[in-house]
């Protein structure tokens, strides 16, 4: 066999097992996905809830609560940034990473110091390599969060958050994931968790109008509950969403790569049928001199 | 006679929701009892029972590990951390945990 036929046969073996690697994660892809996009849907009612409640307790009481007034000069800011732990999902860690710089330049520029909070191996190993610090990484279940990560990564904020900002307290914070729109846009988003700045979708009938509320057992007590609790469904509603997220990015990613794979499959058997040919021409026309010569003598 | 529009929401999923006519919670204070055309309310949890008898079918217990609840013209809005059905009607809609 020629030099170049075997190396052509070698390329087309392994482009072929490295498509068929391809393919499974894009299945595995896609069999997760419609989980993690139940599991946002199914978190929904939760978030709702306490964003109406919280919503009728900041809108209707004039209480000062550390955590529904703005402090009057913001001099730290807690970033927290959702990656994912593993490769292979296209642009999603990058893209999310490159919001949050936008964020972090955007933050220094009105004089804040900046203080990052990482959710995702991609977004430490993007730190450690710059040699940068930062506070607090959480690894491992990206694809599939925990309520408990988001309960812990709500406690080391809130308490932060709490701390003066002589103590080394943040005065608020941000959270930057991917949202998930539908299965092939996803799009980095910022939100701002604390101060409050109540978001989601308001009301749209007369029945979705705040009642005016007892508090029991004191209006304090009621938010020193609420507030955590809606620090912690934020932060697991936007987990999940960035789950999603990456799920959609990797089938997508490995998609468009095993299409790549049979691609190449096809080019070097195409080459490789070329140098074959090639081959036998040669012998033949070497065989047909020979004998030309043979009988010529 | 009007009734009360239950739904219980954990973190992570969606517990229980149904017709009920009394609906009693624990709350940091003592207990309390929530029938058709209560006053707006917005109260915590203390961890434990809650009781809810709806409108057909037994009376069921559901067990929560904190939380907060909100009452406002006859909706009941039960927010747990973590709430399980434990005893009675099942039926009545889905009852999940994971």
């Amino acid at each position: 066999m020629g030099a170049q036929l075997r190396v052509y046969r070698q390329k087309i073996k392994s482009t072929q097992s490295m498509g068929k690697l391809f393919k499974a994660m894009e299945l595995i892809a896609t069999s997760r996905i419609s989980k993690a996009r139940t599991r946002v849907k199914a978190s929904l009612p939760h978030a709702n809830a306490i964003t109406r409640a919280v919503s009728a307790v900041a809108s209707q009481t004039e209480i000062d609560h550390p955590l529904t007034t703005e402090p009057e000069q913001i001099r730290r800011a807690a970033v927290l940034i959702l990656t994912s732990d593993r490769g292979l999902a296209g642009a999603y860690s990058t893209s999310v990473i490159k919001k949050a710089e936008q964020l972090n330049e955007l933050l220094r520029e009105e004089g804040k110091e900046v203080r990052s909070y990482l959710v995702g191996n991609k977004a430490q190993q993007y730190y450690q390599f710059r040699n940068r610090e930062f506070e607090r990484s959480w690894l491992g279940n990206t694809d599939a969060p925990e309520f408990e990560t988001a309960q812990d990564i709500g406690r080391t904020l809130l308490a932060d958050f709490t701390k003066d900002y002589e103590d080394g307290g943040v005065d608020e914070i941000h959270v930057v994931y991917m949202s998930f729109q539908t299965m092939v846009l996803q799009v980095p988003t910022v939100i701002r968790l604390l101060p409050l700045e109540v978001v989601e979708e308001e009301a749209a009938s007369a029945s979705d109008l705040l009642p005016l509320y007892e508090f029991e057992p004191e209006t304090e007590q009621v938010l020193d509950a609420l507030l955590p609790r809606y620090i912690e469904s934020r932060i697991f509603a936007a987990l999940l969403q960035a789950a999603a997220s990456e799920l959609a990015a990797r089938q997508k990613a490995m998609k468009s790569a095993s299409d790549n794979a049979d691609d190449l499959v096809k080019k070097f058997t195409r080459l490789a049928n070329t140098a074959r040919q090639a081959e036998i021409t040669q012998e033949l026309s070497e065989i047909v001199a020979g004998a030309d010569s043979l009988s010529a003598s | 006679m009007a009734e009360l529009e239950v739904e219980i929401v954990a973190a992570d999923h969606f517990v229980w929701s149904g017709a009920a006519t009394l609906v009693r919670a624990r709350t940091g204070d003592g207990e309390i009892g929530v029938m058709p055309g209560h006053s707006p309310v917005l109260a915590v949890l203390a961890p434990g029972d809650l009781a809810i008898v709806p409108v057909d079918g037994d009376r069921m217990t559901v067990t929560v590990d904190g939380g907060f609840f909100s009452v406002d013209s006859n909706r009941v809005v039960i927010v747990a951390d973590n709430a399980k059905v434990t005893d009675g009607s099942a039926s009545a809609s889905s009852a999940g945990t994971r």
